[in-house]
């Protein structure tokens, strides 16, 4: 055994571990928290199935902004699950072990883990690696096959996102107040006055990053999507520290909206202007003379529409949260 | 230009709605998202229908998204199976779009109208694009667009019951989708593709494999829950019962149908009829569960008093109908099912508007405050009878050609009890319609019954649009059939 | 790695119906969500799993490395992800609301209240 092959052990044990955990604890802070670290452990294991863009992904996804949803809720609804219920765990059982076994008996003709001889690496896969250095003209072949060859998966992507603030907003948006009120910040800003001079320090750092992430994904991991999230994070942050209304200050809710939309329309206007250009829908070399100046072109606009919406999108709804959260506290 | 453009249709069929529903966010005010939302939606159906008459003339098209050819691109494909599916679906949106800005009046609150609209706009790009895509994991991309926005548009409704259907439907309608994800990965797997033509050449090599037989159970019984077929129905009677009105009326004709498209498309064209007949018990799964899901949604039907939820059991019934066909794997059954998710999509479609029509002056579709309402609303329950009767199928509507395809495609396999249990089904749904024509038509008014006024012409135009529609595809079946029995055809013919 | 054979998987399979338990029997609304999010991670690895050749680099090219790992899985995963915490994040609206609305996350207490009007 080599020591990648005891890693991957021990990080799949981990992961059953906290996988029957979750099962177990009624806690459900404890259970969000836990399946927090079940995010995180699971993008160590994609760093080790050399998966270093889904691992960036997964650990802000997972660990980070679904904790982070989960948390806001259950401080609305109730920190435990209720102990009895006439639920008919035995049912369950039955139909889980049945859809088990027949998964186990669908990996019998599979072919083993890691053996690069395998049909999925065959037929598709090889272009992939060998040519789009020369049609994409990017080393970051997951960022070829992403925004480019299968690019237009990525714009149903954008929308699924899009899609999900409209629905959060439908759900939990407010009334219009128009009297912001005024909350609580003297006490605590005294109280955190240290967090809250880091947090100055941190924030324009964060946005760095983000930055750095949207525009190196081509050479590394990152891109929109990651770089949204980090964006949003920033504001997150800022909201944690100074209070919601304060945020709000700072990003006005009619410019967020508008901002996400103009996200979505941006990547598919890249793809309409190469059907004015006389190719099809994304077809990005429709954009500079040069085909392969033409791809990046394209691919930088769309990552840019993906950065907006994502950003935008999350800082939606983590407003629509907290904001439901707000009213919550003041039925108390 | 227009014909430059022409050749882009298959994926501006697509694109015209996706993009229309962020722009109706920079719009905001909701009359204007309204009109914006019509405009995208009356475009994207002459789409539709300029494609059909395409794919008629020339066959099947392909398109090569981003410019790279499949299988290492996305390619969209148009033929005679899609094709007039993909009008069914843009036409339906965009009749019921049309009642949708009267008949929400009453069922949402205005500041919502928008959001409203928008996700009405993602639903149907959502359900168009696993239509027109020829990519195995594009179809689960598009899936989720349609899913999420179709439970976004059902929590609206005004009952907090709604909330609830819709949670049930986010929980059956993700693990289906998780479903087929795991099925399109061990595709995958073996194939090393996920263009459906593509895998349609490589499947048969290693069809023998264990592999394959799970990708293919995971990924039926994952359509199977999207398409609501008994016994996995549970989250379908609620969602539709409690959905602002428009939204049963639009999913109902739609959604379902989308997704035996799907069942189709990989039954036939890309595991093949070879592998999903002959290796696999799957004609008598079908048969079985069709013919139950038939009887018993058509019993429960019977006894309910809310008439949404009345329809949306016969709507289960329905897609036992839709199932039992192609459990009979001839080319008859696989048109009558072809054409019967045409023409149930039309009688569904007029049924619950007309249904709208009744909630937007009761407030409320319930059997006991209907005694004589066809004297009140003559119009919205002479919709109402005409649709029940193409539902029955009774001659010169369209449920007439669909059940008489269907019979005969029984009885081409010398299954004649089956032919039977079809038309004793049909005699359960005479019950259930005649419960609400007698009521609304012979009771004499009653104290119960609401002082109301026929409904306005907003609601009433895209009801009788879709009525006549109805008694039109029912007296000429020219195009329907013929487009049915084609693309039957062409599906038993091998290639897609 | 091969001493592997099958057995990744099949942890990964268990992994996945875990979480296909929790959505199943479980009746806290939010617990569903998160047997929810479980099942879909385990998916994922299921997809990255496969993904993996031995001895390959991630699939950064770069001067020299000839054995790159398959990059098609982690694009559709990257999709897969996305599309995960969207549904996450519209079910725990629907689970706000519906607290709100019933006063409860529990299944069989909406059930009642359900039955009772």
């Amino acid at each position: 055994m080599n020591m990648e092959t005891v890693i991957n052990m021990v990080l799949l044990s981990l992961l059953v571990v906290t996988a029957i955990a979750i099962v177990r604890i009624k806690d459900l802070f404890a259970a969000a928290m836990l399946a927090g670290i079940y995010g995180l452990l699971s993008a160590s294991f994609f760093v080790m199935m050399d998966a270093v863009d889904v691992a960036f992904t997964e650990a802000s996804v997972g660990a980070g902004i679904s904790t982070l949803l989960m948390l806001t809720t259950l401080a609305m609804t109730g920190r435990f699950e209720k102990i009895s219920g006439n639920y008919r765990p035995r049912l369950a059982l039955v139909l889980v072990a049945l859809t088990g076994a027949l998964l186990i008996y669908g990996t019998l003709d599979m072919p083993a883990f890691g053996t690069a001889a395998a049909p999925v690496h065959e037929h598709v896969a090889p272009r992939y690696l060998n040519d789009s250095y020369a049609e994409i003209g990017i080393p970051n072949a997951v960022t070829s096959v992403l925004a480019s060859y299968r690019g237009f998966d990525t714009f149903g992507e954008v929308v699924v996102i899009f899609t999900a603030g409209i629905g959060v907003l439908a759900l939990l948006m407010r009334a219009e107040k128009p009297t912001p009120r005024t909350q609580t910040p003297t006490a605590s800003m005294h109280e955190h006055m240290v967090l809250r001079i880091v947090a100055k320090m941190l924030i324009p750092l964060i946005l760095l990053f983000g930055l750095y992430v949207q525009f190196h994904g081509e050479y590394g991991p990152g891109g929109g999507f990651q770089a949204g999230v980090i964006f949003a994070s920033a504001f997150f942050l800022y909201s944690m520290l100074f209070g919601l209304s304060e945020a709000r200050k700072v990003v006005n809710h009619v410019v967020v909206q508008i901002l996400a939309a103009l996200g979505v329309l941006l990547y598919g206007s890249v793809g309409i202007v190469s059907l004015m250009n006389g190719k099809n829908f994304l077809d990005y070399s429709a954009l500079s003379a040069d085909a392969v100046h033409g791809q990046h072109l394209g691919i930088l606009a769309i990552e840019l529409g993906v950065g907006i919406t994502v950003t935008t999108v999350m800082i939606i709804i983590f407003f629509a949260f907290s904001g439901r959260n707000q009213i919550e506290g003041e039925k108390d | 230009m227009l014909a430059n453009l022409s050749i882009h249709f298959p994926v501006l069929q697509v694109v015209v709605p996706l993009m229309a529903a962020p722009a109706c966010l920079l719009l905001r005010q909701r009359g204007l998202a309204w009109g914006f939302a019509v405009l995208a939606m009356l475009v994207a159906f002459a789409i539709s229908v300029a494609l059909l008459y395409q794919v008629i003339a020339g066959g099947a098209i392909s398109y090569a998204l981003g410019g790279w050819e499949a299988p290492w691109g996305i390619e969209y494909r148009v033929d005679l199976l899609n094709a007039p599916l993909l009008m069914l679906v843009s036409g339906i949106s965009a009749i019921a779009l049309l009642a949708a800005r009267t008949s929400i009046e009453n069922e949402i609150p205005a500041d919502r109208h928008t959001m409203f609209y928008i996700a009405w706009l993602l639903c149907t790009a959502g359900l168009l694009g696993i239509l027109s895509t020829g990519d195995a994991f594009n179809v689960f991309v598009f899936l989720e667009i349609s899913s999420l926005s179709a439970y976004t548009l059902i929590a609206l409704g005004k009952d907090r019951r709604a909330l609830w259907a819709s949670y049930q439907y986010l929980i059956a309608g993700t693990i289906g989708a998780t479903f087929i994800l795991i099925g399109i990965g061990l595709m995958y797997v073996m194939t090393g593709t996920l263009n459906m033509a593509d895998l349609a050449q490589r499947l048969p090599e290693v069809s023998s494999s264990r592999t394959v037989f799970t990708a293919f159970a995971f990924f039926m019984v994952g359509v199977c829950l999207k398409l609501a077929l008994f016994p996995l129905h549970l989250w379908l009677p609620n969602a539709y019962a409690f959905a602002p009105s428009v939204v049963t009326a639009f999913l109902a004709a739609t959604a379902t149908k989308v997704a035996v498209y799907v069942l189709l498309r990989f039954v036939f064209s890309v595991f093949g009829y070879e592998f999903s007949f002959s290796h696999l018990p799957l004609q008598e799964i079908l048969l079985v569960l069709g013919l139950l899901g038939i009887f018993a949604a058509s019993i429960v039907a019977i006894y309910q008093t809310n008439l949404k939820r009345l329809l949306a059991y016969s709507s289960v019934a329905q897609i036992g109908y839709l199932i039992l066909g192609i459990s009979f794997a001839n080319e008859t059954g696989v048109m009558a099912t072809l054409l019967h998710m045409l023409n149930h999509g039309l009688m569904k479609g007029a049924l619950f508007l007309s249904l709208a029509a009744v909630v937007y002056r009761l407030g409320i579709a319930q059997l006991d405050q209907m005694h004589g309402l066809a004297s009140r609303m003559p119009w919205t329950m002479a919709a109402f009878l005409i649709g029940g009767l193409s539902l029955i199928g009774v001659p010169l509507t369209v449920g007439f050609v669909s059940k008489w395809y269907l019979v005969s495609a029984a009885l081409e396999n010398g299954w004649w009890p089956v032919a039977a249990l079809i038309l004793i089904g049909s005699l359960l749904s005479v019950i259930y319609i005649w419960k609400i024509i007698e009521v609304a038509y012979f009771k004499p008014v009653s104290a119960t019954t609401p002082d109301v006024q026929e409904a306005p012409l907003g609601l009433l135009l895209p009801m009788w649009m879709l009525v006549l529609a109805n008694l039109y595809f029912g007296i000429n079946t020219e195009l329907t059939v013929g487009v049915s029995q084609l693309a039957a055809a062409s599906l038993f013919g091998g290639a897609p | 790695m091969s001493e592997f054979g099958l057995f990744n998987y099949w942890v990964v399979m268990l992994l996945m119906m875990i979480g296909f338990y929790i959505v199943i029997a479980q009746g806290n609304l939010v617990k569903k969500l998160i047997g929810l999010t479980l099942f879909q991670t385990s998916v994922f690895i299921m997809y990255i799993s496969l993904g993996k050749i031995e001895g390959a680099t991630a699939p950064i090219l770069i001067e020299g490395v000839t054995l790159y790992s398959n990059p098609l899985p982690h694009v559709l995963i990257l999709t897969a992800i996305v599309v995960g915490i969207a549904t996450t994040a519209l079910g725990l609206a629907l689970v706000v609301r519906i607290k709100e609305s019933y006063g409860t996350v529990e299944e069989d207490e909406i059930h009642a209240k359900d039955e009772s009007c």
